[in-house]
């Protein structure tokens, strides 16, 4: 006789975690357990499994408000540390983007440009908890006669300050090489001339979209790890695509959903949030993301047991291709083999390096593994599923 | 890019010329003082980081100063990296032409070997949040130093 399949609610998950009884495994544990005990039965086993990942993401960036001053000022141009913001929103609302270089930097004119500090590094910075310069210019009008502002702030200073991702988690992302005759700079590295390097940028198993790849739990409302704080998945994010080749698992076989996401930055750690320089690119933010993924049934058992064998991703050529737009790729990998520390392109072995730090993902899926198993992390059923494209 | 560190000595006569200003103008190399001991119609010290296009640009900046009867000498420097500041992302494992930046699989932590390192630099910059870094080797300095 077969036992009845299993079916448990947000309810029953949340009841155990406040129980201590759940029992959370991350998305790396999963793939063994799955594979010896088969998704029904891992289902009945596992509650939750958690995803991490921790690697450079542009589209993101800080929405503050400085407070006012006497007399008070309707601000149209704003910079932290040189660094300019968007002052477009009200009178002392800001958004400061991380991919902004600092006004006097030197930028690409003595090629590969450094990009030593942006706005990446403004946000890590006021974690740190430094003191910046803030200024501010205005036009002045009757109620905001200020016409500038200079002084310096500090993250505690500011009224209120929120990292605002427009796009994370991507769901997979190219591996990119160079098959064009000279070095080229790109936000995937440096790659060598003749295709010599290959770098790659995903978790693979532990990434939190390759974890549910049919947006079946992660959606409007979902309670995360973000910066080393708590944040919430808002909406689905810029470049959102569900519409790609999938394996028969259902992962993509190409860049596809993405997600935005927020959370209180005076409660995220500069261990969490760190600005980045990439060498002929630019400025932008590494940031640490983490999603527990609710095991409702064998079905979100198997996609949490999905393993780097499992997915896959595309070879794209950076040094001619990706700049003119050409959809070419040059055969698919696995995340198995991009690990191995080669893949095979075009009949030649081609050494391949990260640019997401696995260490750090794995430590994110165990501090929120850590803090589901006592207690301190329930899971918010989504008020809305991202667009799955069907 | 191209980057060493010099000791320079300057004999009494060339302390008062423009050196530093042709350099950067017609040998287009930067530069950064490490230190200066230079007093006029005296003999000067001065370490000088600097960096040029490549190893030649630097070179013929070299053979300038060489003709004003400057002496020069390669410090020895060394890499090393700030484990505090390093977020073991991996991308400088793609650089290194000897290995001493390492991926450790399965765990892929990223490992640097300073023994294997030959202090070429390549990872400097490349690092996305300049966890490797440039040092001077202390033991070969000081005795410099108190010769000077
Ligand atoms: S300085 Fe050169 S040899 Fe040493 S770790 Fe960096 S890239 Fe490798
Ligand atoms: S590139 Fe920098 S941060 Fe990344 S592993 Fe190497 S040293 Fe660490």
């Amino acid at each position: 006789m077969s036992k009845a399949k299993v079916q448990k609610s947000y309810e029953e998950i949340n009841a155990r975690i406040k129980a201590g009884e759940a029992v959370v495994v991350t998305a790396e544990e999963m793939v063994g357990i799955v594979r010896d005990r088969g998704p029904e039965q891992a289902a009945r086993e596992v509650d939750v499994v958690t995803t991490g990942t921790f690697a450079p993401m542009c589209s993101s960036g800080m929405f503050f408000n400085f407070g006012q001053m006497t007399p008070t000022i309707k601000a149209s141009h704003v910079w932290l540390n040189k660094v300019p913001a968007h002052a477009g929103l009200a009178a002392v609302d800001c958004y400061l983007g991380v991919t902004e270089p600092a006004e006097d930097d030197p930028l690409n004119k003595i090629y590969p440009g450094e990009f030593r500090y942006g706005g990446g590094h403004v946000i890590e910075d006021l974690l740190r908890g430094k003191k910046l310069l803030l200024e501010a210019k205005a036009y002045g009008t009757d109620c905001y006669a200020a016409k500038k502002m200079k002084k310096e702030v500090t993250l505690a200073d500011l009224p209120y300050a929120l990292l605002c991702n427009p796009r994370n988690g991507y769901q997979n992302y190219n591996c990119a090489v160079n098959l064009s005759e000279k070095a080229v700079y790109t936000y995937m590295g440096m790659l060598k001339p003749n295709c010599r390097n290959a770098n790659y940028c995903s978790a693979g198993e532990l990434s939190p979209l390759l974890n549910d790849p049919l947006y079946r739990t992660i959606g409007i409302g979902t309670r995360i790890f973000l910066g080393g704080a708590t944040g919430y998945v808002t909406w689905h994010g810029t470049q959102h695509n569900p519409h790609v080749p999938r394996t028969p698992g259902g992962a993509p076989r190409k860049p596809a959903g993405t997600i935005m996401v927020q959370g209180d930055l005076k409660k995220m750690s500069h261990d969490w949030v760190r600005g980045v320089s990439i060498l002929g690119y630019g400025n932008t933010l590494a940031v640490g993301l983490g999603i527990p993924i609710p095991i409702l049934d064998a079905e979100m058992a198997a996609y949490t047991g999905v393993s780097d064998e499992d997915l896959f991703t595309q070879v794209v050529d950076y040094g001619y291709d990706y700049t003119n737009g050409i959809a070419r790729n040059y055969g698919e990998v696995s995340y198995a083999q991009l690990k191995s520390g080669s893949i095979i392109v075009n009949g030649k072995e081609v050494p391949t390096a990260p640019l997401s730090s696995l260490p750090k993902a794995r430590q994110i899926a165990n501090i929120l593994k850590e803090q589901i198993s006592q207690g301190q992390f329930l899971l918010n059923r989504p008020a809305e599923t991202l667009p799955d494209g069907r | 890019m191209y980057t060493q560190i010099y000791i320079l000595r300057f004999p009494k006569d060339t302390s008062d010329k423009p050196f530093i200003y042709k350099l950067v103008k017609e040998y287009d190399i930067e530069f950064n003082i490490l230190k200066a001991d230079i007093l006029l119609q005296r003999e000067g010290v001065m370490i000088l980081e600097l960096k040029g296009s490549n190893k030649a640009s630097v070179e013929a900046g070299l053979t300038f100063l060489k003709s004003l009867g400057v002496k020069t000498e390669r410090l020895a420097t060394r890499i090393r990296r700030d484990d505090d500041i390093c977020f073991q992302c991996g991308a400088c494992t793609g650089i290194c032409p000897v290995g001493a930046l390492y991926l450790r699989r399965p765990e892929m932590e990223v490992i640097f070997d300073a023994e294997k390192c030959t202090g070429c630099s390549l990872c400097v910059p490349i690092c996305p949040v300049r966890a490797m870094e440039l040092a001077i080797d202390r033991d070969w300095v000081l005795p410099e130093e108190t010769m000077a």
